[in-house]
């Protein structure tokens, strides 16, 4: 294996990996899972923090799906690592979910090669390279915290049922809106993710987190106020006519 | 009669006036139904974090009231309602309400509050004002009465969580609205106000500049609870301000805007969120109050300014605010303003805007569907000689819906309304109630002291000082002590169930909660153990807030120490607490009001009217009082001369009502329900009647000045004289000076004498109306014309009358050279002394208090202000009780005010008088003296050191014995001291279960 070739991992369905000659290249590392809607969006993430550079997910087309319909929640899942990666700023095309039969012109192999050849032409997520950027790691660290978070669980669980049957109260709500409130509360919680990392290091001010953060001082304060709510955080110490804020353990 | 009365009555809107209106009206016999639209009862109060003049904690003082009002067994609370039309009339009425979903089942929801936590949606947390965020299903507060959750219909997507958590299944989303009727006899409204919005002022920057916060926004950025935890925050970047700017009449006394009238409370809440502000930052704070008329016109308000000023170093600036800039850099703002004629520009890091009052936002829709009227500013109408009553008879009003007002005003006008919806009703009074039973009393005697301890977060209060798990941990491990546990607020209606529940779980025999103050919360709690079937006396209290967690704020390891130690002495004197009996008296149905002017008429005929016999005692030859100077009225709805006759007329033709003119209280003797007074009469007869309350309504009159000439030179008059002669006609002059505050707002008198800034205005307006040629100028300090008499005091600037702002550094001075009279003050627009020579000199004289107060509080066993005006329980919340059960004041007695003021106080005590008179006996505390006549020796010592008479002597088998009249004893304990044979035992408070206490507190116990 060359030095800087990019590590892949390619999580494949059982139905798929049974079916398919797969010739990876030493750098892409092929694991088999029984279906793609298993993949844990924490555990993707997790890759990206210890290392690897690209992730495959590869799974059956849909309709057909060998657990009715784990492809179809892989797709959600997929889409909010998307936008959890965009604020990790770790490219979301660094992570692919591809659909794949038997009978698909384009061999698994070549789609194998062409991912590989696109990774490598992005920026290298090598450790060295990560540890050089501590914001890297918080980010992503903060990332699977929203990644496992109840509330972002709740409805990522409850997504198709939502938005393709009726809510509770016999009404339907357009993917697309869907989307947009995900979108938001994705990026309210990684914000709060983030300060709750930074301040478990040690005691911050809203001023101090508004430039790590990149947001408004008021925004951070508004964030703060409701992690305070949530007892993620509380004032540390006051110095002058600054308070500082540390991380509670959440338990 | 076409319809048969119904002894129910609706109360719309459950903020502290209605709150205070279905107690008076369910502790007196009748029904309540309290409505509300909001999700819970509380109102705005319920989001102040202090209150003025006491700096009372809000929730403190009101959360006992929620409790009471969501436990009375004839309170039915009703929330989420909307009212949808009305039929019927005065005494038979038919309701139309509409109930929004919850989307709970209301029975089912005890407010755990898990549903909230897993609640995947945040919406924005209106009872914090927008500075925090809820989840869309929520409670509006922790102490919420009821606390059930609600889901908020805009925000919820629909998930479903809530349901699946939910352990009680309460919740239920196909809910339907609802509609219901009610059969009530009489409606009070209590809708309370609406915020202004400041954003319409726009030149403030309100909504653009995040550091220009609203003050009920401050409210809650002052509150332990609040947002930012009771530190006070600048919203742009979280840093704590060293500079802050209060301003003052924000929607207020703005004609632009079409909100002429004062708000009346703004200048009173601005100034102690200044001092309040000033205690919650820790560095030091500047704080500047920037105003137009400091309008402290309340009972010991002009105490607290001059307080705010000395001891808080508050500052204030005369000046009526043209503008807000901001630094974008810092977002710091720039204040302009114009102070002496000069146009100055200040900076500042945080802008609080002292928004006022407007009529609520459904005040249209409301009295559309009640058929009431509504005046200029869509506040509900009222008139001066009926301050609670509406256009439709059996339609009665109350607190800010009538116009602005403070909390007292509002509690008092609601204690008003709920006397006159009493009177629709009288004949139906107990008809529609039931009565309270409590399980029979569990003998706990053979038991060994099985002891729980309750401990109380209250919120961060306790909790955020405090190790309250640490204590918990402690108290489990005590001798006794078998069951322990931390509550978030013990005080809250889930917290009551579940102190119940444990005590019959654990067969607790002793209950401890170890919170706040007794004064306010242990009647809840010892009611909460007797509903388990224990002795009230089986409860004791201990208190880890105010003498823990706030005094030793900085020092949480020592204040959790000290928690331990607090609980483990109380702990030590439960093991040994014994059940007690409380003694049932009866009731003579029967009020002695003593004073003869309209607050005393208007209370003897409220009592009389609802079928009460009444003694009236009036020192005068005449009935009437100070109304009897009164020749109109500013407001002008109704001729005061006539209102007076009609009221001594019906006063007179009342057979229920035996007045005594010429005559005087000489002896007061006895106890709630029981007194007995001698009335001393013209002829010098004295006579002696039984009673069961007393109504002060003594009244004040018009200070006599040694001031300006005053009594030296016949030009120189008081308000009452010029408006003698206004009303003979015998007024002539080209010019008059009036001078406002002479003998009020001075070293022997601070304070404001309230009515005599409307006096003036009236005087002169009326003077305009007959010569409107004639020069008039008024010397102020500030012109105190609150409320809707702001209308008046612009209209008298409209027509010439010329108001000068003087201060006590420079007096207006008068003096009589060669037969001229003059007067010369400072003009501050023109910056020089200006003399004039007017025909008449006007002293707008201070109201001081009735002489023979002294003699009467000595008689009633009550205090007095330092002013010599009677002192009630509590400012705030009980504004026309005494301390002294069964005892009540009003009007002037009370503090100078207007005549529809002291007509709400005046049916105020009757309502409260009523809460007594209406029943057949009372209850009294069991805390009592105890003789054992086997070791007394008869010395007297008792008999003379009790101070209410409590300790008689009398003969026991030929033995001379100390006697406790347990219904006059007030448990203080000065007999049991003195006793040089320890024959007396104090109830509650034994010499063993004291020194239990102390022994405990000093040596700690090793676990």
């Amino acid at each position: 294996m060359e030095k800087n070739e990019p590590k892949i991992a390619c999580l494949m369905c059982d139905f798929v990996f049974c079916q398919e000659e797969t010739h990876a290249p030493r750098n892409v590392k092929v694991a088999r899972v029984s279906c793609i809607g298993r993949i844990d969006p924490v555990l993707i993430l997790e890759m990206f923090e210890k290392g690897i550079e690209a992730v495959m997910l590869v799974g059956c087309k849909p309709p057909d799906c060998h657990y009715v319909d784990g492809n179809a929640q892989a797709e959600l899942t997929v889409n909010i690592l998307k936008k959890l990666m965009s604020l990790v700023n770790v490219e979301p095309e660094r992570l692919k979910l591809l659909w794949h039969s038997p009978t698909a012109k384009k061999s698994f192999n070549r789609h194998l090669t062409e991912f590989s050849d696109k990774t490598r032409k992005l920026a290298s997520l090598s450790p060295k390279n990560i540890s050089a950027d501590p914001d890297f790691l918080v980010n992503i660290s903060a990332a699977k915290r929203v990644a496992a978070d109840f509330r972002l669980r709740v409805l990522l669980g409850r997504e198709k049922e939502l938005t393709e049957s009726v809510n509770v109260y016999g009404e339907k709500i357009s993917f697309q809106e869907f989307d947009k409130l995900l979108g938001e509360i994705v990026q309210v919680e990684f914000i709060r993710q983030k300060i709750h990392v930074l301040t478990s290091v040690k005691p911050l001010s809203v001023k101090a987190l508004a430039e790590k953060v990149e947001l408004k001082p008021a925004v951070v304060l508004n964030h703060i106020v409701n992690m305070r709510r949530k007892n993620m955080i509380a004032i540390d110490h006051v110095d002058g006519t600054t308070p500082f804020y540390k991380a509670l353990e959440v338990n | 009669m076409a319809n048969q009365k119904i002894g129910a009555v609706l109360v719309i809107g459950g903020g502290v006036a209605g709150i205070q209106a279905s107690l008076d009206l369910a502790d007196s016999g009748f029904k309540v139904y309290l409505a509300d639209q909001a999700p819970s009862i509380g109102g705005v109060m319920a989001q102040l974090d202090k209150t003025f003049p006491t700096n009372d904690c809000s929730m403190c003082i009101l959360s006992p009231k929620l409790v009471a009002a969501g436990r009375h067994p004839n309170i039915t609370v009703l929330t989420n309602v909307e009212v949808a039309g009305l039929n019927g009339e005065a005494g038979s009425f038919e309701v139309k309400l509409r109930k929004l979903s919850r989307y709970i089942i209301e029975e089912k929801c005890n407010g755990c509050g898990i549903c909230a936590q897993k609640c995947p949606i945040e919406a924005i947390d209106t009872f914090n004002e927008g500075l925090s965020n809820r989840s869309a299903i929520y409670v509006e507060y922790p102490q919420a009465v009821p606390l059930k959750y609600k889901i908020d219909r805009e925000k919820c997507i629909g998930c479903g969580t809530c349901y699946e958590v939910c352990k009680a299944k309460a919740i239920t989303y196909d809910q339907k609205d609802s509609e219901a009727t009610l059969k009530v006899g009489s409606i009070i409204l209590a809708p309370g106000f609406e915020v202004f919005d400041a954003k319409l002022k726009s030149e403030y920057g309100y909504g653009r500049y995040p550091n220009v916060v609203t003050s009920i926004e401050f409210e809650r950025i002052l509150s332990a609870s609040g947002p930012y935890g009771g530190l006070v925050l600048r919203p742009s970047d979280g840093e704590i301000p060293k500079k802050i700017a209060f301003i003052q009449c924000v929607g207020s006394r703005d004609y632009q805007l079409g909100n002429n009238y004062c708000s009346a409370a703004c200048c009173m809440y601005g100034m102690k969120e200044a001092v309040i502000a000033k205690e919650h930052t820790p560095p030091p704070l500047n704080a500047k109050i920037f105003f137009m008329d400091m309008r402290s016109y309340g009972k010991e308000f002009d105490a607290y300014y001059k307080r705010a000023q000395g001891e808080w170093g508050i500052q204030f600036v005369r000046s009526r605010v043209a503008g807000i800039t901001e630094d974008p850099k810092t977002q710091n703002l720039f204040v302009h303003y114009v102070e002496n004629e000069t146009p100055k520009t200040e900076e500042f890091e945080m802008v609080v805007l002292s928004v006022g009052m407007q009529p609520p936002k459904n005040a249209e829709k409301l009295a559309e569907s009640l058929g009431i009227k509504l005046n200029a500013y869509k506040f509900c109408e009222t008139q001066a000689f009926s301050p609670t009553e509406t256009s439709k008879p059996g339609v009665f009003v109350c607190g800010a819906f009538s116009g602005p007002k403070d909390i007292p005003e509002s509690v008092a006008q609601a204690s008003a309304a709920a006397a006159k919806a009493m009177e629709v009703i009288a004949s139906e009074r107990g008809t529609e109630v039931a009565v309270k039973e409590y399980p029979p009393e569990r003998d706990v005697s053979l038991e060994e002291p099985r002891i729980g301890v309750f401990v109380c977060h209250c919120g961060i209060n306790i909790g955020g000082v405090v190790n309250v798990p640490e204590v918990v941990e402690y108290a489990r491990k005590l001798p006794n002590v078998v069951f322990a546990e931390a509550n978030v607020y013990t005080c809250s209606e889930d917290t009551q169930k579940l102190i119940k529940e444990k005590i019959m779980e654990n067969k607790l025999n002793r209950v401890i909660v170890a919170s706040c103050t007794p004064r306010t919360h242990e009647p809840l709690f010892k009611e909460t153990v007797q509903e388990a079937g224990l002795n009230p006396y089986l409860f004791e209290m201990t208190n880890i807030r105010d003498q823990c967690s706030w005094v030793h704020m900085h020092d949480a390891k020592e204040a959790t120490e000290k928690a331990k130690d607090l609980v483990r002495s109380i702990v030590a004197k439960a093991k040994l607490l014994a059940p007690l009996k409380k003694p049932l008296i009866n009731v003579t149905p029967v009020a002695l009001v003593i004073g003869g002017g309209v607050s005393g008429i208007t209370a003897s005929l409220s009592l009389a009217d609802q079928g009460f016999e009444v003694h009236l005692v009036e020192k005068e030859p005449e009935l009437g009082g100070q109304l009897r100077n009164i020749n109109y009225l500013l407001e002008k709805d109704s001729d005061p001369k006539e209102k007076l006759s009609s009221l001594v007329e019906a006063v007179t033709k009342n057979d229920k009502i035996r007045v005594y003119k010429n005559a005087e209280v000489v002896d007061v003797y006895g106890f709630v329900g029981n007194f007995k007074s001698k009335i001393k009469q013209k002829n010098g007869e004295e006579k002696e009647v039984e009673h069961g309350v007393v109504i002060v309504a003594t009244g004040a009159s018009e200070y006599k000045p040694s001031e300006y000439l005053y009594g030296k030179d016949p030009r120189v008059v008081t308000q009452h004289e010029l408006e003698e002669k206004l009303a003979s006609g015998t007024f002539e002059a080209k010019t008059v000076v009036m001078i406002q505050c002479v003998g009020a707002r001075n070293d022997e008198r601070p304070n404001c004498a309230r009515i005599c800034c409307g006096q003036a205005i009236k005087n002169a307006l009326k003077i305009k109306e007959t010569r409107s040629e004639t020069e008039i100028y008024v010397l102020y300090k500030d012109m105190r014309a609150y409320g809707f008499k702001e209308d008046y005091y612009r209209e008298a600037a409209i027509k010439g009358v010329i108001f000068v702002n003087y201060d006590d550094e420079r007096k207006p001075q008068v003096k009589a050279e060669n037969g001229k009279l003059l007067a010369s003050f400072w003009e501050p627009v023109l910056n020089e002394q200006v003399e004039i020579e007017p025909d008449l000199v006007v002293l707008s004289a201070a109201t001081v208090p009735n002489p023979d107060n002294k003699k009467l509080a000595d008689m009633l066993k009550v205090p007095l202000t330092k002013d010599g005006f009677f002192l009630e329980a509590h400012m705030k919340l009980r504004p026309v009780d005494f301390a002294t059960e069964g005892v009540f004041l009003c009007g002037m007695a009370h503090s100078p005010k207007y005549i529809d003021e002291s007509i709400a106080q005046a049916c105020a005590t009757a309502a409260r008088a009523t809460t007594i008179l209406s029943k057949k006996t009372l209850e009294m505390e069991g805390i009592v003296a105890n003789v054992s006549e086997d070791l007394c020796s008869g010395c007297r010592i008792c008999e003379y050191l009790c101070p209410y008479g409590a300790v008689e002597m009398k003969d026991k088998e030929g033995k001379t014995v100390a006697h406790v009249l347990e219904a006059l004893c007030k448990g203080c304990g000065a007999c049991g001291t003195a006793c040089p044979t320890k024959a007396i035992i104090m109830g509650h408070f034994t010499t063993e279960e004291i020194l239990a206490q102390v022994k405990a507190a000093l040596v700690e116990v090793k676990i």
